[in-house]
């Protein structure tokens, strides 16, 4: 075997003041750093296995573990990162594709952090969310063009496209189940139920265990249409179509042999141990026209009785694909920018491909306004939401909803190691190794999210009422909320927002 | 007992009918327990078939659209003509026989029940078929195929019989069962090798190759009135996947 010219990322720190052989860190890590010398009766690290996900740090009883990044570095080259470096001694030492977890961790610029919100001042009071009211309600589906009211009644005469109800404009991103552990799939659930809210299956196919949480389940239609099957389709309360994942765009998925599980196996309706490869186009869909049939075949499929949601990544021609998408019987849309997440994906696919979700969210509202059809859809963004702040910014500049990855693994234990590809999350979320996922308990996971949602929903409130609004609904779209600070004038132009102090 | 059935049989003329109006009339009919039902004059009406979880059979005259039959579970439909691309998208069960012709991407991504064509189909028949537990899809077709027929194929049995091509003629697919990683493909006629995909290997039929072949053949044979034995007199080869994991070292990490 080759020797490998990688240096560890990470130091091992072991207080020997501290730490009393208990071995905990040497149980909880599943890459095995730290083992136990039976010998010498002493725990010790491999430093080469770790990946800094705290986990060992987290559970020392005695706080004996400090886990930080290998100070030694190659000489400073602005160029010739580390990162650059190490990548291509993995590929010399393998000649493969590489493989990372998690959203894109490079600095492309993040607007949200150039975006303020306003707040009222003398010419309009601003309101107490305390006191007073606050609406954070939203309904996801197609609205009519206009609506007709029954005379003499208050009941409309417009028949009414199917309508979803959420409580809090924030639902939980797609991540199969596969992908993630079936707890981490009951404490979505669970938590979107509680909270009002919804969660979506991902492309793995919904487990029996969680048909009770139907109807605050989206279900997803993917181009390996694993699980899709009737009573998958009909417990749903929204049904996307997915096309394209942030995190990588234009590709598809291997959900490998080996976490293909007798349970994964059951809800993906694939035989145990084989490969669940997901196809990078859906072969029925090759045009606008094309997606227009699934969606209708999907409508067909469940009586028009719920919306059909279309998932895509935010690419270059987002607005004109989006305007198509809404053309082609949409009701949802779902727009998920480069900073979208993912359990695996190619590095260089993940960290070159795809658009920022702000610059998307923009024009792809303003162009669905120009056209006239803004009504016609919900959008929802995704792909790096990381606060309620990101909410408010995303709500003005033209989102109905936001789903939340990322965010919610985080409430979960997640570290952001990006070794999600592994199958070895130490953390119980990213895999299914029985041993690892009871590590997320349902019971405390559901709880941990539910608290989640629950301030950002308070500080939303806030937010609004900040603003002297009470109803989400005035901020939708009403980018007049909105300045930029330190943003180019083409930057501004695609926001559609206007200089601070402007 | 056949009278009965014969009596139930609801005729419906489709000929200006929009495929929604057309789906929730047959969703009535199949509701209120109509078990045989007769199309006639359709004209590229899409989706018949969806969403009608009950035992009916549903006969076809004219031209359906695409996705006949997609996400089906249960109904038997009998087409006289030919069926667009999408026939059999997502079937979870049921049966399909087309007395013509079939489009692209015939029974993708189907999980159980079976689909005849006496005729050729198109591009990527039977991509992504899969199987699951006591399901298994089964497609059989009469003609020949354009390219990739069973791409990415994962599980069930697809079965080309080149009836119509004559003594060294080859079938016209190429690329047959790229990225296939489960299920298996019967050829009868001749294929070349640059014909395969890389991924599929090349065998002779065993014991239990010509029983499978015996009984869809057989079901084939008496859909559309051929002699079984005649068919299966001549040679057929059997390609399977040569990896479970077509993809499984294209990683580094």
């Amino acid at each position: 075997m080759m020797k490998t010219y990688l240096s560890p990322k990470f130091l091992v720190e072991r207080d020997p003041e501290r730490c009393i052989q208990c071995q905990v860190c040497v149980n909880q890590c599943s890459f095995d750093a730290h083992y136990y010398d039976a010998e010498d009766d002493e725990v010790r690290s491999r430093e080469e296995n770790c990946v800094g996900c705290q986990r060992c740090a987290v559970f020392c009883p005695t706080q004996a573990l400090t886990i930080r990044e290998n100070p030694s570095d190659y000489r400073q080259n602005y160029n010739w990162r580390p990162e650059v470096i190490e990548d291509i001694i993995k590929q010399a030492e393998t000649g493969g594709v590489l493989l990372t977890g998690m959203g894109s961790d490079k600095g492309y610029r993040i607007y949200w952090d150039h975006l303020v919100l306003n707040a009222s001042q003398v010419t309009n009071p601003s309101i107490d969310p305390l006191r007073e009211p606050m609406e954070l309600t939203t309904y996801l589906g197609r609205k009519p063009d206009r609506v007709e009211i029954e005379p003499n009644s208050p009941s409309l005469k417009t028949e009414l496209a199917p309508q979803v109800k959420i409580e809090v404009p924030v639902m939980f991103a797609a991540m199969s189940y596969g992908a993630v552990s079936l707890n981490v799939h009951q404490s979505l659930a669970r938590a979107a139920t509680e909270m009002g809210t919804l969660w979506n299956t991902g492309e793995g196919g919904l487990h029996p265990k969680l048909y009770e949480y139907g109807s605050n389940t989206i279900v997803q239609v993917a181009s390996g249409r694993f699980g899709v099957h009737p009573d998958y389709l009909d417990v749903a309360q929204v049904i996307e179509i997915k096309i394209g994942q942030g995190a990588k765009p234009g590709i598809g998925g291997h959900l490998p042999g080996e976490k293909v599980s007798a349970e994964v196996s059951v809800t993906r309706m694939i035989p145990q141990g084989t490969d669940a490869l997901s196809p990078a186009p859906q072969h029925d869909i090759y045009s606008i026209e094309d997606l227009a049939q699934l969606v209708y075949a999907l409508k067909e499929a469940t009586n028009y009785t719920k919306p059909v949601s279309v998932k895509i990544a935010a690419v270059h021609n987002s607005a004109a694909i989006a305007s198509g998408m809404v053309r082609a019987g949409a009701d949802i849309i779902v727009l998920d920018g480069l900073r979208g997440a993912t359990g695996a994906a190619p590095k260089v696919i993940r960290d070159n491909v795809g658009i920022p979700i702000e610059m998307a969210l923009a024009s792809v509202d303003s162009r669905l306004r120009q056209e006239g059809i803004r009504n016609q859809a919900s959008i929802v963004v995704s792909g790096g939401i990381r606060n309620s702040g990101d909410v408010a910014k995303a709500i003005a500049l033209g989102a109905d909803a936001v789903y939340i990855g990322t965010a919610a693994l985080v409430a979960l234990g997640c570290t952001l190691c990006q070794q999600c590809h592994t199958g070895k999350c130490a953390w119980g979320i990213c895999t299914t190794d029985l041993a690892l996922t009871k590590r997320v308990n349902p019971d405390i996971g559901a709880r941990r999210l539910a608290n989640l949602l629950r301030g950002w929903s308070l500080e939303l409130k806030d937010m609004l009422g900040g603003m002297g609004v009470n109803a989400l609904e005035s901020l939708r779209g009403n980018r007049l909320h909105l300045r930029g600070v330190g943003l180019t004038d083409t930057e501004l132009e695609i926001l559609g927002v206007r200089m601070a102090g402007g | 007992m056949a009278k009965k059935i014969h009596n139930q049989v609801v005729r419906i003329d489709a000929s200006g009918v929009f495929h929604r109006d057309l789906n929730t009339r047959l969703r009535e009919l199949v509701t209120n327990g109509t078990r045989k039902i007769e199309l006639l004059n359709l004209y590229g009406q899409r989706y018949i078939g969806t969403d009608l979880a009950k035992p009916v059979e549903i006969e076809i005259f004219g031209t359906p659209g695409n996705d006949l039959g997609a996400f089906m579970d249960g109904p038997k439909i009998i087409i006289r003509g030919n069926a667009q691309d999408g026939c059999g998208n997502t079937m979870n069960e049921g049966e399909i026989v087309v007395h013509g012709h079939a489009g692209d991407i015939l029974g993708f991504s189907a999980r159980g029940g079976k689909i005849f064509v006496r005729e050729d189909v198109g591009y990527r028949a039977g991509i992504h078929m899969k199987e699951y537990g006591d399901k298994k899809p089964v497609v059989v077709i009469g003609g020949t195929a354009q390219d990739f027929l069973g791409e990415y194929m994962a599980g069930g049995i697809l079965i080309l019989l080149g009836l119509e091509l004559s003594d060294g003629v080859r079938h016209r697919a190429n690329f047959i069962g790229t990225g296939m990683h489960g299920g298996v493909i019967y050829l009868r006629g001749a294929v070349e090798d640059y014909q395969l995909g890389k991924e599929v290997g090349v065998a002779q039929l065993e014991e239990k190759d010509y029983k499978i072949l015996q009984k869809f053949v057989g079901e084939f044979a008496s859909h559309f009135g051929y002699d079984a034995g005649e068919i299966l007199r001549h040679k057929f080869i059997k390609l399977f996947p040569l990896w479970l994991r077509p993809y499984g070292r294209l990683y580094s990490y």
